[in-house]
């Protein structure tokens, strides 16, 4: 899992059936300092998150469709909890 | 799930037998802006998306879902269509 922030979100008419009735969202994955991680993904909401939220992001196929109560479906990630505050050791960062 | 633009076709007449009927495009990853971003890959088609479209698509053992029942060996799926992407960065 991956800590990432929402920041958008797709519009699609024409998708997988699976997919309709649930935000597909563009996450930014994030480093522990803020920082973006990489290029941002597209997940499938299961939590119902909005643009700005700081989320725990699920990057693996069967843990995106089970959270989205869609298993057996091309979901390979999903946005599964909302972050409160991360708590970090002294000297880490 | 990434964001991409279909930028060609690839066709192999002699492919294993479970792939038989797929299509498969040529996908360049782009970043929401709508930039070039990674590698191009080759993508196994469940939606019926056409050259220069902007798609999602999706990675892994899920990428043989869409095609269920038959068991289809792809690794990377196209599974939508985009329409728009709706982006706001925090300043």
């Amino acid at each position: 899992m991956l800590i990432g922030r929402v920041i958008g979100e797709v519009v699609a008419t024409h998708k997988h059936a699976s997919h309709e009735g649930r935000k597909v969202l563009v996450v930014q994955p994030l480093n522990l300092d803020g920082s973006d991680r990489g290029d941002a993904v597209l997940a499938l909401d299961a939590v119902d998150a909005g643009v700005g939220d700081r989320i725990l992001l699920a990057t693996d196929g069967w843990a995106a469709s089970s959270a989205t109560g869609r298993p057996q479906s091309p979901i390979d990630m999903a946005v599964i909890g909302f972050i409160d505050q991360i708590d970090v050791l002294p000297g880490v960062l | 799930m990434f964001l991409g633009r279909v930028i060609g076709c690839v066709w192999a007449t002699a492919k294993n037998p479970s792939l038989e009927g797929l299509r498969f495009l040529l996908v360049q990853p782009v970043t929401p802006e709508l930039k070039k971003t990674g590698k191009r890959l080759v993508c196994a088609d469940s939606t019926g998306a056409g050259a220069g479209e902007l798609v999602y698509w999706v990675r892994g053992r899920e990428a043989g879902m869409p095609f269920l029942p038959k068991q289809v060996p792809a690794d990377a799926t196209i599974v939508g269509i985009v329409d728009e992407v709706q982006v706001k960065r925090p300043c």
